[in-house]
């Protein structure tokens, strides 16, 4: 494969477009609505119409709007575009006719919708735009030209230098900066190295990872080609949790097309670099997602931690220098060698660039997914884009970082999603996770909830983690049966600070986490639940006993 | 290899690169609790009882995987490290079946040692008294889960000194459990070679020789330490 066949490829493509696109979603959340069916369907009236010739019926992934799915979008030649919510598989006939002219009572979205209007897309460009099963689509928006570029026009330095001053920060959850990271493995000695790609995504109420996986695979698969051109690396794996059966076999089908096409495999565009990737899938255990647990769960091992140093860029897969990140990560990265790295640093904050993926969910009236500038205010994203809580009920509180993360109260609703921000209010930006609550919320409940993931997830290996987090669970559960006293949540604030500052790994030190921040915020609804003790000493921090 | 000086509660070390700040402690006769480590095996950091205080790095960092560095000023005690220590035993008295008295490992556990030595007089979180089996199907050993700390020792000493590899770990967090092969009773788990290094290494009562009772299982270490230093000075090697 050379350029030049890359581009007539695309062109060819390109000028195969029919007068109109009809797009549905595949993706799992609208199939789960029957939008397969409702594709098939689609395909049958068009043909019955007699318009084939003129109209696309094609398999898209996901558009983000997810909670107004299935959603069909449909593309004039001339420009317009339409979109419908809610289609059953029985609307298409009533769609096709639409094309026509025909009346139409499916629902119809507004595209200009600020859900859609202040989302700034450069990971999920193409989601809900290409076909993920064809890779002509990927190639006639650009596809692996970056990649083209990075192997022939840059080296390591100057990928890496690229990547470091676009400022972009792994998107997994603790924002590490990327190009660090690369520069470490590019310098560790060692003659194999690996590339893997984190796509475990176990946060409760996360699904962006999926949704790239589902939606574009090779952007995934381009970025990680160009990662292991910068690092020296010849072999690399695409760790997928098992739960995600149809981003594994788009992922299959992605591979399979990109070796066809020489653009994956051995002398990628005709240069001496080589790049294999493989798929490994996860067993369900949201431990996986640490990356020395990914890489011995890769290794065939039990999926446990080890304490680092040493880190994975040093030491990982088979003790060979390992770069680790996200799927979001690696989704960035053709668009930086693209455009460049001040185009990417023009988005965000001083601090935290580009854009980030949030799953919007919960207690609010548009859930989807969303990808906004780093450093947009909280409030815009749940007021505007999320239209607030839902049936008359105001905000309360929003989650974000999952398991790790914490709650933000309302009244810091105006605060910048950034990683220094959310830091500061004691919660993380994590890996996208977004959480609202109204206020019927009880969030000594919610602290509860995240515990008892944690207790359930917990490996099992260090001390702190597996029995502390029995023990706050058992804690929480006591105050919220009313059994407790103070000194119950003395013990339990200890239990707090000593699982966080002595477990091995991310998940132990980071569990503690949701029950701090709800400390914080709402440490009245904890107190509200507490009995005095037998010494008749009195409960809350006022002073006062609380009557039940 | 390059000499390293550091020091560790002020008092100032020398050691070969490579060594773990435990290692280095201990040649110095400086005392730092630990349950998971033992002579001979990989360390895992996995009790967190070895945690020590480095000066410049905010992070606790446990002693047997934590490779010295040039200058480094470490703190092995202080009122944050005894808590914290305290804690963790507190946490593992707390989780299953420790009740010395009536255990064959009474008086010769590291549990009990280390909990006398902490000063853990008493428990503060509730007893969870789950209710785990005892393996007696093997002919010359037996396990008590409910005496069982979860420190994979045995784990180790099987695969890294036998080769055997019976034991390992099903379930997790709070549910982890030791197996002999693919759960199998012990008794009927063919990869076992009957060596008992896995019962010499355990530290509490939870692996124990059949036929003692209360108080009188005492584990040899030196059976171990005899196979690992011998194998590493290659005692076995026949020069021809
Ligand atoms: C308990 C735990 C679970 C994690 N789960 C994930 C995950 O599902 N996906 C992910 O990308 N990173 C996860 N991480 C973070 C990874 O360890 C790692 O930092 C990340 O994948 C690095 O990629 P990045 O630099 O691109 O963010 C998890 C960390 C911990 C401690
Ligand atoms: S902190 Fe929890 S998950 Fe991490 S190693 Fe310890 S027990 Fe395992
Ligand atoms: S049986 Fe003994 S050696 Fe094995 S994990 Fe349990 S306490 Fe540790
Ligand atoms: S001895 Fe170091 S963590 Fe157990």
């Amino acid at each position: 494969m050379q350029l030049d066949e890359l581009k007539a490829i695309a062109e060819k493509k390109k000028a195969s477009a029919k007068k109109v696109c009809l797009r549905t979603c595949l993706s799992a959340g609208c199939i789960s609505s029957q939008s397969d069916v409702l594709h098939k369907n689609l395909a049958t009236e068009v043909k019955a119409a007699g318009l084939e010739n003129d109209v696309e019926v094609r398999r898209v992934g996901c558009m983000g709007f997810c909670g107004q799915g299935p959603l069909v979008g449909v593309d004039h030649k001339e420009g317009k575009e339409e979109l419908f919510e809610f289609v059953k598989p029985d609307d298409a006939k009533a769609i096709v006719s639409h094309l026509k002219g025909g009346a139409c009572d499916v629902q119809k979205g507004d595209p200009q919708h600020p859900f859609f209007a202040k989302q700034v897309k450069i990971v999920r460009a193409n989601g809900g735009i290409v076909d993920p099963e064809n890779i002509e689509d990927y190639l006639a928006i650009g596809g692996y030209q970056a990649l083209h570029h990075a192997l022939t026009e840059m080296n390591s330095e100057s990928i890496i230098d690229t990547i470091t001053k676009s400022g972009l920060r792994g998107r997994g959850g603790a924002g590490f900066p990327s190009g660090i990271k690369w520069g470490t493995v590019a310098k560790s000695p060692g003659a194999k190295k690996y590339v893997v790609c984190n796509g475990d995504e176990g946060d409760p109420g996360a699904f962006m990872d999926r949704s790239v996986l589902e939606s574009d695979p090779h952007l995934v698969l381009e970025g990680m080609a160009i990662a292991a051109h910068a690092v020296g690396a010849d072999q690399g794996f695409l760790y997928v949790r098992a739960e995600y059966p149809l981003a594994i076999s788009r992922l299959q089908i992605a591979i399979k097309q990109a070796k066809a096409l020489g653009l994956l495999g051995s002398g990628i565009f005709e240069t001496p670099f080589n790049f294999n990737v493989d798929i490994r899938i996860g067993a369900g255990a949201f431990v996986c997602g640490e990356e020395t647990a990914l890489l011995a769960s890769i290794e065939g091992e039990r999926g446990m931690p080890r304490p680092r140093p040493p880190f994975p860029a040093v030491k990982g897969l088979w003790g060979c220098p390992t770069l680790l990140n996200n799927v979001e990560t690696f989704a960035n990265i053709s668009a930086i060698i693209n455009k460049g790295a001040d185009w990417y640093a023009s988005f965000g904050t001083e601090k935290s660039k580009g854009t980030k993926v949030f799953a919007l969910t919960g207690k609010i009236k548009n859930n989807g997914l969303i990808e906004v500038p780093m450093g947009i205010p909280l409030r815009q994203i749940v007021e505007e884009m999320g239209g607030g809580a839902p049936d008359g009920h105001s905000v309360k509180s929003v989650q974000t970082g999952g398991p790790s993360g914490g709650c933000i109260p309302a009244e810091h609703l105006d605060t910048p999603v950034d990683y220094e921000s959310l830091g500061k209010l004691g919660s993380i930006m994590g890996s996208g996770g977004m959480v609202v609550m109204d206020d019927t919320t009880n969030m000594v409940e919610i602290a509860k909830f995240y515990m008892e993931f944690c207790m359930d997830e917990s490996c099992g290996k260090c001390i702190p983690c597996r029995a502390g987090t029995v023990q706050m669970f058992h804690l929480l559960e006591k105050i919220t049966q009313r059994k407790a006293t103070k000194r119950d949540l003395d013990k339990l604030e200890e239990l707090c600070d000593m699982v966080k500052n002595t477990s091995l790994c991310g998940l132990g030190q980071t569990a503690p986490n949701p029950i701090q921040s709800t400390l914080r915020f709402f440490r009245s609804e904890y107190e509200a639940l507490l009995q005095p003790d037998a010494t008749g000493a009195p409960v809350g921090a006022n002073g006062t006993a609380k009557a039940h | 290899m390059a000499a390293k000086t550091l020091t560790i509660n002020g008092q100032q070390v020398t050691a070969e690169e490579g060594a773990t700040v435990l290692q280095v402690a201990r040649d110095a006769k400086i005392n730092i609790p630990t349950l998971c480590h033992l002579d001979g095996m990989k360390d895992v950091g996995a009790c967190r009882l070895c945690i020590v205080e480095v000066v410049g790095t905010p992070k606790l960092l446990p002693a047997c995987t934590t490779v010295i560095a040039e200058g480094m000023e470490i703190k092995t005690e202080s009122d944050r490290l005894r808590k914290y220590r305290k804690m963790t035993l507190e946490l593992l008295f707390a989780e299953r079946n420790h009740v010395c008295a009536v255990c064959v490992a009474n008086g010769h556990c590291e549990l009990q040692t280390l909990a006398y030595e902490q000063g853990v007089d008493h428990v503060r979180y509730d007893y969870l008294f789950p209710k785990w089996g005892v393996d007696t199907t093997h002919e010359r050993f037996g396990m008590d889960h409910n005496r069982c700390i979860l420190c994979s020792r045995c784990v180790r000493a099987c695969v890294e000194i036998e080769g055997a590899a019976t034991k390992s770990i099903a379930g997790r967090g709070a549910k982890s459990k030791i197996i002999s092969d693919l759960n199998e009773p012990w008794g009927e788990a063919d990869s076992c070679t009957s060596c008992g290094k896995c019962v010499q290494s355990c530290p509490t009562g939870a692996l124990f020789n059949k036929g003692s009772t209360v108080a009188e299982m005492e584990h040899d270490r030196s059976h171990l330490d005899y196979v690992v230093t011998a194998r590493e000075k290659k005692l076995w090697v026949t020069h021809a």
